[in-house]
């Protein structure tokens, strides 16, 4: 709260500033020269198809990939410069999990918090906040193995929460979740934004979400933007009645083959032996 | 540094909560015990003249630190599969220290297999010569599970997925067990074979420890300390630039 407070927001500054970003693997472009910003406090939606590069630009944003070209500032500063300054001042949930199944959901939180150097006092004063929130406080010594999938992406929102971040990035933060789950997640997380000011990257493929929660929308298909703006006027310029017809006519209806990487393979193979043991 | 701390309390704490595989993990080193001891007890005691046990002991204690010090870089495999690599990586923590707490972490549980098997190794007829320089052996110990940490660290930077880790780690650590003087003596071997154990930093790391528990140093213990402390503290700097490349 103190931290929040003594931040005094200028309404009209970029939090993060993309400029002609580029990322190139060996054989093709991921993301293909994309500008674009979001302003502090904004709720932002990046959609576009499956490989379109979404998740590919939060990692470079979030500082685990380097961009080829281009440059990006977040809350002022390069990730590539001062990673550190850029890591102080985001939070993310992951598209996939990254818990530590094997520790409790309060070690979870205990754990991130000392990576974050938060001190002892505050961190148990937050993690109560936060997991009372998530509405986890009762289970928090529980290993996390046994929780289910929505428990997990709560915990994870907690997570990313925990060391007040100015930046929330959520790529599909709502993935194969039951209704009641995807309400109570936004709420929450809505809630952070209302509060505390905290800006929300989010990315997701179900269109009437990002039509309710964001303020903006940029679409990105094979690694370009190809348009941004307010849901209404993505509506108005694709003559639409709603951003999932708005989309497909930008997106066209293709199916979009993608790769299966290794480490989904191996996820999937890991499965199978799980469940040939038990 | 208190990133280090609580990297490394992961670790412990995986570890403690895993009994299966604390005990799987013994089995190794005690087959080895067991079927060695007994079975070249007796060759070796009319070839060398002495107690086999007393030769053995030390070289699987050094050899489970060696196994699990090496294959827990598999950890982080599991940690890029289950996605707490990308939560680490996101953090703002250096890289190095990620890499020192990581580990520590796998030293520390490598240390703690390797006391185990030297207590059973007491039921299996083993007698340290005098028991006041068991915390140099730690010394030791301590000194092949971080060399072989880091080096299970450095191999898992670029190798990503985990069959192809177990299939190269073996590969590598077969040899340097073979080769470092755990199960046999080396210093009547042909010299191609002498050669290979004196390039191999567990010889040095096998005959200290051997040295501290019941005397009798081929190197010299001093040179052991030297070589390995040398080869640790190389490996952890390869292994810290190798960390320090990740990207996911």
């Amino acid at each position: 709260m103190d931290l929040y407070q003594k931040m005094s927001p200028t309404p009209d500054e970029d939090i993060i500033s993309v400029d002609n970003l580029t990322k190139r693997f060996d054989d093709f472009i991921a993301i293909d020269q994309i500008t674009f910003k979001v302003k502090r406090g904004e709720i932002f939606a990046f959609l576009g198809p499956n490989g379109a590069g979404k998740s590919t630009t939060i990692k470079i944003l979030t500082t685990l990939l380097r961009p080829t070209e281009g440059t990006i500032t977040i809350d002022g500063y390069d990730p590539q410069l001062l990673p550190h300054k850029v890591r102080e001042s985001f939070g993310i949930v992951f598209q996939d999990p990254s818990l530590d199944e094997e520790l409790t959901a309060f070690e979870n939180m205990e754990y991130h918090g000392i990576l974050y150097n938060i001190s002892r006092h505050i961190r148990r004063k937050r993690i109560e906040e936060l997991l009372g929130m998530v509405e986890l406080w009762d289970r928090r010594h529980e290993l996390v193995k046994y929780f289910s999938g929505g428990m997990k992406r709560r915990l994870e929102i907690a997570r990313g929460l925990m060391h007040y971040p100015k930046i929330l990035f959520l790529d599909e933060p709502t993935l194969g979740l039951d209704p009641q789950t995807r309400s109570l997640i936004w709420g929450h997380i809505k809630e952070m934004n209302r509060t505390k000011g905290v800006t929300l990257f989010f990315t997701t493929h179900y269109m009437e979400e990002a039509e309710r929660v964001a303020e903006r929308i940029a679409i990105i298909d094979h690694g370009r933007i190809i348009i941004q703006g307010t849901p209404e006027m993505l509506k108005k310029e694709t003559k639409t009645e709603n951003l999932e017809e708005a989309f497909i006519s930008l997106t066209g209806r293709d199916i979009r083959a993608e790769d299966v990487s290794r480490t989904e393979r191996m996820k999937m193979r890991f499965r199978v032996f799980k469940r040939q043991r038990s | 540094m208190k990133a280090i701390y609580i990297l490394w309390l992961r670790q412990i704490k995986r570890y403690l909560r895993t009994r299966a595989r604390i005990i799987g993990s013994l089995g190794q080193p005690l087959l080895f015990l067991f079927a060695l001891g007994f079975g070249f007890g007796p060759i070796y005691e009319k070839a060398e003249g002495g107690d086999y046990i007393q030769f053995l002991a030390p070289g699987i204690i050094s050899m489970s630190i060696l196994f699990t010090a090496t294959f827990s870089g598999i950890e982080i495999l599991w940690d890029r599969q289950f996605g707490f690599l990308k939560e680490i990586l996101v953090a703002p923590v250096s890289r190095l220290n990620i890499m020192l707490g990581r580990t520590l972490g796998g030293a520390t549980v490598a240390v703690i297999q390797g006391t185990i098997v030297f207590f059973f190794s007491l039921l299996f007829g083993f007698k340290p010569a005098n028991l006041h320089v068991l915390p140099f052996a730690l010394i030791f110990m301590g000194l092949i599970a971080i060399t072989f940490t880091a080096l299970g660290t450095a191999i898992a930077c670029f190798i990503e997925d985990m069959q192809g880790f177990q299939i190269v780690v073996n590969f590598l650590i077969m040899p340097i067990f073979f080769f470092s003087g755990a199960l046999f003596p080396i210093h009547r071997l042909p010299k191609i074979v002498h050669f290979i154990s004196s390039i191999n930093p567990l010889t040095y790391g096998v005959d200290g420890l051997r040295t501290v528990l019941i005397g009798g140093s081929l190197l010299g213990v001093g040179t052991d300390l030297l070589v390995m402390a040398s080869v640790a503290f190389v490996i952890l700097v390869l292994g810290g630039h190798l960390f320090s490349r990740i990207q996911i």
